[in-house]
């Protein structure tokens, strides 16, 4: 039985990877991740990954900043304390659009990203989990889980028919940071 | 997809033979994984004391008092409400270039984004130091927040001061946030590169960042909900600092139209900044590849149009004033030229307008060293722009009595002067320890947008030949491109 845990398909072109996962699939082959250096559009359809639901979140937040801060504004100029001032009255909604408006983008802004990091675990210190160190500088790396029944010089082969320069295969899941 | 090819007839937005992945990845943390050169230290030193200087000046206007300054009983606000508007105009480029042309799809934002949206930051940090100085009581700030006090008032929310409070720090913030996160790729690949301690500082930063197709998916939502935010957002902030002037009663504050004309300003005066930064950074780190001669046109051609509107604006200004019948609005404008502050007039009218309309030929647009000065020329009209609005309309306003001149101290000046050698610290800092474009964006384009992949295309044949010459003779404004390449082609 082989040690091996990952196999790895690193290949120099955005492209050559699209044709990677292409042939990685039609073998019924299951792909464990993919790793890239940037933003691949079209990715997500082949992959089968939904849509991020963090403009949702980023809605709420927008609505709950608006909110908050128009009720405190509320609170302290017409509820506990209103002011006369040249007998204008106290609750004056045109003058409490700016500061809405601006704690809105405040929420939205700050819910959202904090949601981002929180449902991808980003965090300062966090311990990276990092396949492959070239996969945010030039590689596009594709990662299979080993474990599964495809014998692995099959999916070696197929990987380099796909036009991926390097395959590993890994013992560790992660590269070590030591 | 990554390989979709543009058309032919648009420019290059990456110029150079044989750019890789990897060359990208090089180029750009070169100075930031190598010892910095001599340039980048004399700038250094130069702008250390200039900080230093601000913080000797900025500590004893705490300890004696604003008092130091010149301000008097007529003139209660000058240099310091001047170089916070400055500031704060300076800091609209980054989250414009980064959100607005996001939007629009404008690629060529991609290698700028990053380090005009530093510039923002640090413009923005500036700006605030002002308004907590002019405070002369600095720890007062806390009234100026929503928090039960020892008096029992709250904060006036009818008040643009207020609202000026909530614009600028959200701004402030929501920048940062934009910006840190947009970061987090590339700290990921210095991350990688890194050894030792390096590599332990730059991981605890990149947040534990690796690149799978999950977090890509939620990094451009996020960046472009921030950025579908970030526009209005950034048009409201000098929109709420043009309020703190137009909802007073004071000649020549008191307009309409001082919302549209002081959001042209900051955009102009922003684009300026990112250009006198961009020109010498791009030749010091040597990103002519990636900073090309288009975006320093395209920079050129906003400074154009957004420094026109400002011209309307003043136009349009001076006719209301003619047009409302109000003498004390009438003689406002007539004594921006006739006043003793008609040098004052004349450098914000001359540098701005004047001087400007000189983009209009492609030949200016295209010289780098006059861009460079022009650019400066620029940041010298929109101060004096902010010191003819606020100094000149208080000095002389409804009683003749109470007319008065403004003059600086040492102190006004060591203040502004310091702020400038602030900002600059923090930028050359800035472009030591983190990647000054945008690594991972730029890296998005190398296939569809850059000099190599046109070339690719043009040897495949199958286009228009007419398109095909119109793409070479576009070609020879470029100062990165080999133009005897094409030539060669042609024969």
């Amino acid at each position: 039985m082989s040690s091996t845990k990952y196999i790895l398909g690193l290949f120099a072109d955005p492209d050559e990877m699209m044709h990677g996962i292409d042939l990685l699939q039609k073998n019924s082959v299951p792909i464990y991740d993919v790793f890239t250096p940037m933003p691949i559009h079209g990715i997500e359809k082949k992959l089968g990954i939904k849509d991020s639901r963090l403009g949702f979140a980023a809605f709420m937040f927008g609505c709950l900043g608006g909110t908050t801060i128009f009720s405190i504004a509320y609170y302290m100029l017409v509820h506990d304390w209103p002011m006369n001032i040249g007998g204008k009255p106290a609750f004056a909604i045109p003058d409490f659009v700016p500061i809405t408006f601006e704690w809105t983008v405040l929420f939205t802004a700050f819910g959202m990203t904090l949601t981002f990091f929180f449902a991808t675990h980003l965090f300062p210190g966090r311990t990276p989990r990092v396949m492959d160190l070239r996969a945010t500088d030039d590689r596009f790396v594709i990662a299979i889980d080993a474990k599964g029944n495809t014998p692995h010089d099959d999916i070696t082969k197929i990987l380099k028919e796909a036009g991926a320069v390097e395959v590993k295969h890994n013992d560790r899941k992660y590269v070590s940071y030591e | 997809m990554a390989s979709h090819s543009e058309s032919i007839i648009r420019e290059p937005l990456i110029t150079g033979k044989d750019i890789t992945y990897a060359q990208i990845t090089n180029d750009v943390l070169r100075p930031v994984e190598n010892m910095p050169g001599k340039a980048w230290w004399i700038g250094f030193v130069v702008a250390v004391l200039g900080a230093c200087l601000w913080l000797f000046s900025v500590s004893w206007t705490f300890w004696y008092g604003i008092g130091e300054w010149g301000l008097n009983k007529t003139v209660g606000w000058a240099w310091d409400i001047t170089g916070f508007v400055w500031w704060v105009g300076i800091g609209h480029a980054g989250t414009l270039i980064s959100a607005i042309l996001l939007l629009f799809r404008q690629n060529w934002r991609n290698s700028i984004n990053r380090s005009a949206e530093a510039m923002t930051i640090f413009a923005v940090i500036c700006a605030a130091s002002y308004i907590v100085c002019h405070m002369g009581r600095p720890w007062m700030f806390v009234y100026s927040l929503p928090l039960p006090n020892t008096y029992t008032l709250w904060v006036n929310f009818n008040s643009p001061l207020i609202w000026d409070v909530f614009a600028i720090s959200t701004y402030f913030s929501v920048s940062l946030v934009f910006w840190y996160t947009g970061l987090l790729p590339d700290l990921a690949t210095i991350r990688d590169r890194a050894t030792g301690l390096r590599r332990k500082i730059y991981s605890f930063c990149s947040f534990g960042w690796t690149g799978s197709v999950k977090t890509w998916q939620r990094f451009e939502t996020v960046c472009l909900i921030l950025a579908g935010i970030s526009t209005p957002l950034v048009l409201s902030v000098h929109t709420i600092v043009s309020m703190d002037f137009a909802t007073s009663l004071e000649p020549g504050w008191h307009t309409t139209i001082f919302p549209p004309y002081f959001v042209a300003g900051a955009i102009f005066s922003g684009f300026a900044m990112v250009q006198t930064l961009l020109l010498v950074t791009r030749k010091v780190l040597g990103l002519e590849n990636y900073i090309t001669m288009f975006h320093i046109e395209a920079m050129n051609k906003i400074i154009l149009l957004t420094g026109s509107i400002v011209g309307v604006a003043y136009l349009t200004e001076f006719f209301i004033a003619f047009y409302s019948g109000g003498e004390y609005e009438q003689y406002t404008f007539l004594n921006r030229f006739i006043g003793p502050y008609w040098w004052a007039g004349c450098m914000m009218y001359g540098c701005n307008v004047l001087m400007t309309q000189l983009m209009w030929f492609k030949s200016i647009r295209r010289n780098i060293p006059i861009a460079w000065v022009l650019s400066i020329v620029v940041n010298i009209g929109m101060w004096f722009e902010r010191f003819v609005i606020i100094v000149v309309s208080l000095h002389r306003d409804f009683v003749p009595s109470s007319w008065a001149m403004f003059y600086p101290t040492w102190v006004d000046m060591s203040i502004f002067i310091g702020s400038i050698g602030l900002f600059f610290t923090m930028f050359l800092l800035f472009i030591r320890v983190l990647p000054s474009i945008a690594m991972a964006e730029v890296k998005l384009i190398l296939k569809s947008s850059s000099e190599q992949a046109k070339k690719k295309l043009m040897a495949h044949g199958d286009l228009d030949e007419e398109q095909v010459e119109f793409y070479k003779e576009s070609l020879v404004k470029f100062d990165s491109v080999e133009i005897s390449d094409y030539q060669k082609a042609k024969k």
